[in-house]
């Protein structure tokens, strides 16, 4: 480390000001402040600084996303070998997993992380930590067969126009993750629904190759059930890509058609417990998410005319984005509504709108994006009431007073 | 028995370096400097020439808005430089001690003999009425405006402070001569807040206030807080705020008619080798009592008050005009920590849960450790805040000077102080008291 550190305190003048790569001073910085703590000390105010940072936070909330990832990415390679109808091994099958998302992975990073770059070197700031979590949480909520070129545009897309001419972090109102997957769901439709993307069919860099099997249908469960003709709950069963019998533990621990991060509900919870213990995620959110869609799935059932209206509440909690969205989406400081009482209502309003949207939109299954991304816009008027509440109490003793 | 109020919210910061309760004697240096940056809100014009002699208690400068405002002298000597800086803005006054101090004679008064009007001649005329604060604005209060009551707060429960119960040590009359000064400067009530520790009979027997205690982490000490739970000000309302070691100060002025500066000061921190408590006037150079006494080899931070609001100073740097403790912790610019993203380092302290907690006191740095962000994460500020105002959007509101915004969110309750604890936990390393005590300037510069 200690040679680390002097050969950036040599190259260190020429970015600085005057030097010849002082046009490249925040990726300097960027690099610099990602191996060493800063050692700017403070000029005025307190004296003593918390040790959590903006980076802690970004990577708690990454290490809370990595068991979804890697159990989606085992995920992967199971549905795709179970497809070929091919018997493998388990790391075969997460393997398979790895490479599949990889790609998407590091094209969302460098086309994202490009771009912040490339804004904070023009702004003279630095650079901010935002998108270490959009940049994983996109090919998580993608479906695996999107194609990597869609996932760069999709993602300059949401950078630019969702978070950067807004100010950058900590200034948009949109999730950006969720305005790439928008962007790419009403641009794209047909690669992003439907039977054919959910489960990877082809090979991956030559590895497991392999014709689909008679009988397969990549449908995810929620697909199957808003596209059934059953007449009622009870005479519909999901079923796997095989047409094999789905159980409660298959949609619990992740072995179910979907996208990367949202198919274990196990992981997703473990994530939720990492998130909750260290404080970054607001435990508020996503118990009042889980409440609103509680509250709308009671009412819907109690009213049932079809199958997806009898569905009982813990298949909505296990099936799609719903328990994903609710842990890592909704929980999004900066998009959230920010006052603590604002969170209860703007979770439990998320829970209420995806549940409407899934039961009432055969058309799209998936009613957890859309949700978030439209209390998104609500966020700052459900914190505008709660703050004007504070604003007329003081108004009124004020007014007492005189 | 005195009304009690806990303080849920707030944080105790573990610091190394607690000062152990044995007074190490009394501390002079051969020059005193008084800075008038000290004394916020006031524009100094001075009254002595560089060589004129003063006697302790005459004055050194007054203010330009209120000339009856007169700034001490602290000891007796001869005026030796006055140093400016930038726009001819005065630095510091200095005074060359003389080895035993001539004290100005103002005259024992008895307190109860004496009208509002007499007692606020007397605190003007000796200069310490700079020891009376004010809000909204958090500066020296302005003599001409009528309180409508009078807050002091009884303990400090910043990180390091000193025991109030220690300071206060042999000054019952002194501060009960100068509760009943304060009660005739008001129409309102004295309200002094205290702590369940205080055992000080001064404080917790003291007669003409109205006692309330105080029971949580800092910042429950802080006489803002106390005011948002006692009475809190509304718009056009002004209040006073002292602390109570100045309140003892302004009583000997009545008890022995002389203006006696000295304040017993805890010395504190990490790098300090033996802690203790120290007598010394204000304007004191503190060099004697670091020399020899601190870590060598690394860089240092010298503070004058503690290391929340406390006041940068060199290590030749003077005691000043407001502080009861000055404390040394390492500056940390030699400091290269590799990976402090990933770290679990034990050294590193968090009032979060994003790293592992310890039971232990720490040995904190002068470092930001990390790089200035927009606001991000929510619901930070409010843990440390206990205050009915919304912190993060009142900050918000001062930084769009929204003027309107910042009324209704009660911009003119709060002090910078009230802040501190909300920028050492704050993510995104903004400089909040900074911000607090710009838009109070700024909103004093519109409305009055």
């Amino acid at each position: 480390m200690k040679a680390l550190r002097k050969y950036l305190d040599k190259i260190k003048p020429n970015f600085e000001e005057g030097g010849k790569l002082h046009w490249l001073y925040s990726t300097y910085d960027a690099f610099e402040t990602f191996l060493f703590v800063p050692n700017t000390t403070s000029k005025s105010g307190v004296h003593i600084h918390d040790a959590r940072d903006s980076k802690r936070t970004m990577i708690v909330v990454i290490l809370a996303l990595v068991p979804a990832l890697l159990v989606g990415m085992y995920n992967v390679g199971l549905q795709h070998y179970l497809a070929i109808g091919q018997d493998v091994a388990f790391l075969t099958k997460f393997f398979y997993g790895l490479l599949a998302v990889l790609p998407q992975i590091v094209v969302s990073y460098v086309v994202g992380l490009g771009i912040e770059f490339a804004i904070a070197q023009v702004k003279k700031e630095e650079v901010a930590e935002g998108f270490l979590v959009s940049g994983i949480l996109i090919p998580m909520i993608v479906p695996v067969d999107t194609p990597l070129w869609m996932i760069a545009v999709a993602t300059a897309f949401a950078v630019i126009f969702a978070k950067e001419v807004f100010g950058g972090t900590g200034y948009n109102i949109f999730n950006v993750a969720l305005i790439t997957r928008a962007f790419l769901f009403f641009s794209y439709p047909s690669k992003m629904s439907g039977e054919q993307v959910w489960v990877r069919t082809a090979d991956t860099f030559g590895m497991g190759k392999g014709a689909v099997i008679d009988g397969y249908s990549g449908a995810t469960p929620l697909g199957q059930i808003a596209t059934t003709e059953a007449g009622g709950f009870s005479d519909f069963a999901f079923h796997g890509i095989t047409g094999q019998p789905l159980s409660l533990s298959d949609m619990f621990f992740g072995f179910i058609p979907g996208s990367i991060g949202e198919v274990s509900t196990l992981a997703i919870l473990l994530g939720a417990v990492i998130l909750i213990a260290t404080g970054v995620g607001s435990w508020k959110t996503m118990l009042s998410v889980f409440i609103g869609g509680l509250v709308a799935v009671l009412l819907v059932n109690s009213f049932a005319q079809n199958a997806i209206m009898e569905m009982p509440v813990y298949y909505h909690f296990l099936l799609g984005g719903f328990a994903f969205g609710a842990v890592f989406m909704a929980t999004d400081p900066v998009t959230s509504a920010r006052t603590e009482k604002g969170k209860w209502i703007y979770g439990f309003l998320i829970g209420l709108v995806a549940v409407a949207i899934r039961v009432f939109n055969p058309g799209y299954p998936e009613g957890m994006m859309l949700a978030i991304l439209f209390m998104n816009a609500f966020a700052p008027l459900i914190d505008f009431y709660v703050i004007d509440a504070n604003i007329k109490h003081r108004a009124k003793r004020a007014a007492v007073t005189k | 028995m005195a009304n009690r109020i806990k303080i849920k919210k707030g944080l105790r910061i573990p610091l190394l370096g607690e000062a152990e309760e044995t007074l190490r004697g009394r501390v002079t240096s051969e020059y005193v400097r008084i800075c008038p940056e000290d004394f916020h809100g006031v524009i100094p014009k001075l009254a002595v020439k560089v060589d004129d002699a003063v006697k302790a208690g005459m004055p050194l400068f007054f203010d330009k808005n209120y000339p009856e405002m007169l700034f001490a002298s602290p000891v007796s000597g001869v005026v030796t430089n006055i140093e400016r800086g930038e726009k001819r803005r005065i630095l510091y006054v200095e005074v060359k001690a003389d080895s035993t101090i001539q004290y100005e004679d103002f005259g024992k008064k008895p307190v109860a003999s004496l009208s509002a009007e007499e007692i606020k001649k007397s605190i003007l005329n000796a200069g310490l009425w700079f020891l009376v604060k004010q809000r909204p604005y958090d500066v020296v209060a302005a003599p001409t405006k009528e309180p409508r009551d009078i807050f002091v707060t009884g303990f400090d429960t910043a990180p390091l402070a000193p025991a109030t119960d220690f300071i206060l040590n042999g000054s019952e009359a002194d501060l009960q001569a100068g509760f009943d000064a304060l009660a005739k400067l008001t129409t309102g009530k004295v309200y002094l807040s205290i702590s369940p520790k205080i055992i000080h009979k001064g404080l917790r027997d003291a007669k003409n206030v109205v006692i309330t205690e105080f029971d949580g982490p800092h910042p429950a000490g802080n006489v803002g807080v106390q005011i948002n739970h006692i009475k809190p000000v509304n718009r056009g309302e002004t209040i006073w705020t002292l602390n109570a070691s100045d309140v003892a100060i302004i009583g000997r002025l009545f008890n022995q008619g002389i203006v006696d500066l000295t304040r017993t000061v805890a010395l504190t921190g990490s790098e300090v080798k033996q802690t203790g408590y120290y007598q010394m006037v204000i304007g004191t150079q503190l060099n004697s009592i670091f020399k020899g006494n601190v870590t060598e080899g690394i860089s240092l931070r010298y503070i004058s008050g503690n290391p929340l609001t406390g006041r940068k100073i060199d290590a030749d740097g003077v005691l000043r005009a407001y502080d009861n403790q000055v404390t040394v912790i390492p500056e940390g610019d030699d400091v290269h920590e590799a990976f402090g993203w990933a770290s679990l380092s034990p050294k590193r302290y968090s009032a979060g849960c994003t790293y592992p907690t310890y039971n232990k006191k720490y040995r904190l740095d002068a470092r930001l450790l990390g790089g200035p962000r927009a606001i991000i994460v929510s619901n930070e500020y409010d843990k440390v805040f206990p205050m009915d105002i919304f912190p993060e959007q009142l900050i918000k509101s001062i930084i769009a000077f929204n003027i309107d915004k910042m009324e209704q969110l009660g911009i003119y309750e709060v002090a910078p102080e009230d802040f501190a604890l909300c920028e050492f936990v704050d993510t995104s390393k903004l400089e909040l008291q900074r911000i607090v005590r710009t838009g109070l300037d700024l909103l004093r510069k519109e409305m009055e």
